[in-house]
């Protein structure tokens, strides 16, 4: 028998025959995440069905010494749930219940596998779970502790790491550890949310909540383009007003938004620009006129403003369809992840203009404006030889423009799979060297997530300290001179 | 007595600190000094590197919302600088007798005043951080953009390190907005039960305060929360009104409150007493309320986040740590030397060994020769 079999042999042990997924049909859900154009299938999905059980997984998986991929509602888009050719994907989907909801100390303990949505849903009417990225139907927890997942109001409330309160975490040797935020010594708690699967798996999880805002308020403003619609962000900004969201949409994708909603978007603007406050009414009220009136300046050519729920929502569904709609006006679009001071907005947007100009290509742009996190999506057909290659390059360009501009590759995708090599475009050598650092302090035989984040692989030199058995020389394979 | 050196550039800062690596000789990392006995290095040192020379604001990205500073940078003068442009870092601890704290020295200690109610902890506000580590090489981690994702966050692991880890040259924060006005409502009461059952009640309110703060002094408590905005004086009324509501006696709204706030964030220090940082659920707040009144210390702190910092007589500590709430974590910050103090563990129970042993392998990956003041951390770590 050889290792992968006994392995699978173990993993049935501990999770039930029904739970081991070896068969090629049904491994093909679990090929890919929300990027599907990465595929891989791994030797064999099982699906724990507790905390302890996945520390025993995660264990065979090291007394094995064979590589696991952690995967939650497979919704991420940098490929980041991607399993190894040579490894096991541990699904947490079965790991779904709220253990606490504690709103005493405002906040709520829960299994990785529960959505993000559902946070919000057990603590309402009173309290929200701030982080909602726009997946937050079905994304897993556990993902966005992943990815240090944000969304559309981020840049006044913050990311999932402002959020999380403590971790039950499993390290690749099935340790389990207890990070906690208020412990004293180092916030491994800090350094693990956001680290893509690459130094363990949470399994169970403590946020935060806050109580749900008094009042919200919404409008949308259309401007004949995009760069008057900057300068009303600039101006709201300038003003010190934070607001719950701000988000901004390009021509193309009102028009694909529009085609796909009808609720009444206008085809003859340029942008688009959403802007909610929330917080106390006294705050929002007199921020709100002053919102409107920065938004009545040159290049204006109507400002609506919700005046019941349902208005506020209709407003909200066309830039919640913005990505899905894009299949109105292309058969195919990658969507590009970049981030850039939000001050250089209108250049980098010139750039891209310029840069699908040369490429031929359509780009659409839809913006959390607030924050700076630009999403291009750029269209192309697969049926035209070679324009998904020329799209693909085309976004990768487009992301360097945003560094170019001081900015990131990613704001809320991840890195992944699929940005890996841009990874020097941001960072040196030594930078790199440090972040390795980290990921072998918590995994020093590479077993978590391998082939992700860094650019190139890279091995963990000998463990400074008190000598450990490799997998390889505990199995017998490899021993020390 | 340590050899000090004061670089004031990065590349001396990595010279000094890798020098005294490979010569295998300790160093002790300081910015102003202004929390020197909060985790003293077990052994003195052979080097100490003052970061205090390092002090350009080198952006400050008003439209963005953004700087970058030096470590040396003392927070007051980055705080001027930004409020010309009606911006905060909002973050405020004490800042010393003549506010000279540093901003590098605000993070390796991760020290925080009122305003992490609303605005979180350093490690919220840190976009990125470049540090010199023992083995030679500078490293920067994050960036320059609010929204990031790109990397590991190496500007939390180092937010609270104690300088265990390497050396802080820069750090890249997010900003504020200034409030345009603030206003504070305080109420009082003399029972820890009531006291921590309106504070509860303040924090479970949707009033987006930017502070709510307990205190506790020789059997009398208080709770301030602070509305700031352009509406600040009339969402203070509804705190006051739901204040009252919570049964808080003597509320009073103060429009001119900075005077209000300065004495919390004394109250986060003591010259003569011991001071210590107690981390509980917010639900347990009642509880470490009369261990500190048992124990005759006076408290301030996060009603809403379970932080107290209880100042008590050297000799009390014990009682004080004995009476407090399960679950509890505490840290000794200020105790005055040869005291019965300074014999209590400053860190308190470590953390379960799984965590520790994990916090050794990062120290060991990051300063493999143990340069960085060792023995500073939890666990001697």
């Amino acid at each position: 028998m050889d290792a992968g079999a006994e392995l699978v042999g173990r993993l049935t042990e501990i999770c039930g025959p029904e739970q081991v997924l070896t068969h090629p049909d049904a491994l093909a859900t679990y090929r890919s995440d929300g990027l599907a154009h990465y595929r891989q299938t791994p030797v064999a999905a099982v699906l724990p069905g507790s905390p302890e059980e996945v520390q025993s997984v995660v264990r065979a998986c090291f007394e094995a010494g064979v590589p696991w991929v952690a995967r939650g509602s497979g919704t991420g888009l940098s490929g980041g749930a991607l399993p190894v050719a040579e490894g096991i994907l541990i699904v947490l989907a079965r790991l779904r219940r709220i253990l606490s909801v504690e709103l005493d100390d405002a906040r709520v303990v829960v299994e990785p596998g529960v959505t993000n949505l559902a946070i919000s849903t057990a603590v309402a009417p009173t309290h929200f779970y701030p982080p909602d990225p726009s997946s937050q139907v079905v994304c897993s927890i556990g993902g966005n502790i992943a990815e240090n997942s944000g969304g559309a109001h981020c840049f006044k409330y913050g990311f999932t790491t402002n959020y999380v309160a403590g971790l039950e975490v499993v390290l690749t040797d099935g340790t389990v550890v207890e990070l906690e935020r208020d412990a004293p010594g180092y916030d491994l708690l800090g350094a693990f949310v956001g680290s893509e699967g690459t130094l363990g798996v949470a399994t169970r999880i403590a946020v935060r909540v806050l109580p749900r805002p008094e009042s919200v308020r919404t409008l949308v403003a259309f401007f004949e383009d995009t760069g008057q619609a900057g300068e009303a962000v600039s101006a709201i900004v300038a003003a010190g007003i934070v607001p719950g969201a701000i988000e901004m949409m390009d021509r193309l994708s009102i028009k694909a938004a529009e085609e796909a909603t009808g609720v009444g978007y206008r085809l003859d603007a340029g942008a688009a620009l959403l802007v909610e406050l929330d917080g106390p009414w006294e705050e929002t009220d007199a921020r709100f006129d002053e919102v409107t009136e920065l938004c009545s300046g040159e290049g204006i050519m109507e400002v609506r403003v919700a005046s019941t729920e349902q208005e506020r929502e209709l407003i909200w569904k066309a830039r919640k369809a913005a990505f899905a709609a894009m299949g109105r006006v292309a058969p195919a679009y990658y969507v590009q992840d970049g981030v850039i001071p939000r001050t250089r907005l209108a250049e980098v947007l010139r750039r891209i203009d310029e840069l699908a100009g040369e490429y031929g290509l359509r780009v659409a742009n839809v913006f959390h404006a607030g924050d700076g996190n630009l999403h291009p999506l750029v269209c192309y057909d697969s049926a035209r030889q070679g324009e998904p290659e020329r799209a693909e390059e085309l976004a990768g360009l487009i992301v360097k423009a945003c560094v170019e501009a001081g900015g990131s590759i990613t704001g809320e995708h991840g890195v992944g799979v699929d940005k890996k090599a841009y990874m020097p475009a941001m960072f040196s050598e030594a930078d790199l060297d440090a972040f390795h650092r980290l990921r072998c302090a918590f995994d020093p035989h590479g077993l978590a997530n391998p082939g992700k984040v860094m650019p190139t692989p890279r091995l963990c030199g000998e463990v400074p300290g008190p000598y450990r058995e490799h997998p390889l020389e505990r199995a017998g394979i490899a021993t020390r001179l | 007595m340590p050899r000090e050196l004061a670089p004031i550039t990065f590349d001396a800062a990595l010279a000094g600190l890798a020098d005294a690596a490979a010569g295998g000789e300790t160093v002790r990392i300081a910015g102003a000094g202004t929390k020197r006995g909060w985790a003293p290095a077990t052994a003195d040192p052979d080097v100490e590197i003052r970061t205090t020379g390092l002090d350009r604001i080198v952006e400050h990205n008003a439209g963005d919302l953004t700087a970058v500073l030096e470590a040396g940078v003392p927070l007051a003068r980055a705080q001027q600088q930004f409020a010309a442009s009606e911006q905060m870092l909002a973050l405020d601890p004490d800042l010393g007798p003549r506010h000279e704290a540093t901003i590098g020295g605000i993070i390796a200690s991760a020290d925080s005043g009122p305003l992490r109610h609303r605005y979180g902890a350093v490690r919220d506000l840190i976009l990125g951080i470049t540090v010199a580590l023992s083995g030679g090489t500078i490293a920067r981690s994050g960036g320059k953009v609010i929204k990031n994702v790109a990397g590991y966050d190496l500007g939390k692991l180092f937010a609270g390190s104690f300088g265990t880890l390497g050396v802080i040259l820069s750090a890249n924060v997010r900003l504020h907005p200034l409030p345009t006005a603030t206003a504070t409502v305080l109420g009082v009461r003399e029972d820890p039960g009531e006291l921590a059952a309106a504070a509860r009640a303040l924090a479970a309110a949707p009033l987006e305060l930017d502070a709510l703060d307990v205190t506790w002094r020789m059997g009398r408590g208080g709770i301030l929360g602070q509305c700031g905005g352009t509406a600040a004086r009339r969402r203070a009324e509804d705190v006051a009104r739901l204040m009252r509501e919570a049964g808080l006696r003597g509320v009073e709204i103060v429009a001119d409150d900075a005077e209000l706030w300065a004495r919390q964030r004394a109250g986060q220090r003591s010259a003569r007493r011991a001071l210590m940082k107690v981390a509980a659920r917010p639900s347990a707040l009642a509880d470490v309320l009369r261990a500190a009144e048992a124990a005759s210390a006076t408290v301030v702190g996060r009603a809403a986040l379970g932080h107290s910092y209880v100042e008590v007589e050297p000799g009390a500590v014990r009682e004080l740590i004995a009476r407090l709430p399960g679950g509890a974590v505490y840290t000794l910050l200020d105790a005055p030397p040869e005291s019965a103090a300074a014999e209590i563990t400053r860190w308190g129970p470590a953390p379960a060994a799984p965590a520790l042993e994990l916090m050794r392998r990062v120290k060991a990956r990051f300063d493999p020769t143990g340069t960085c003041n060792p023995g500073a951390l939890v666990g001697g770590i």
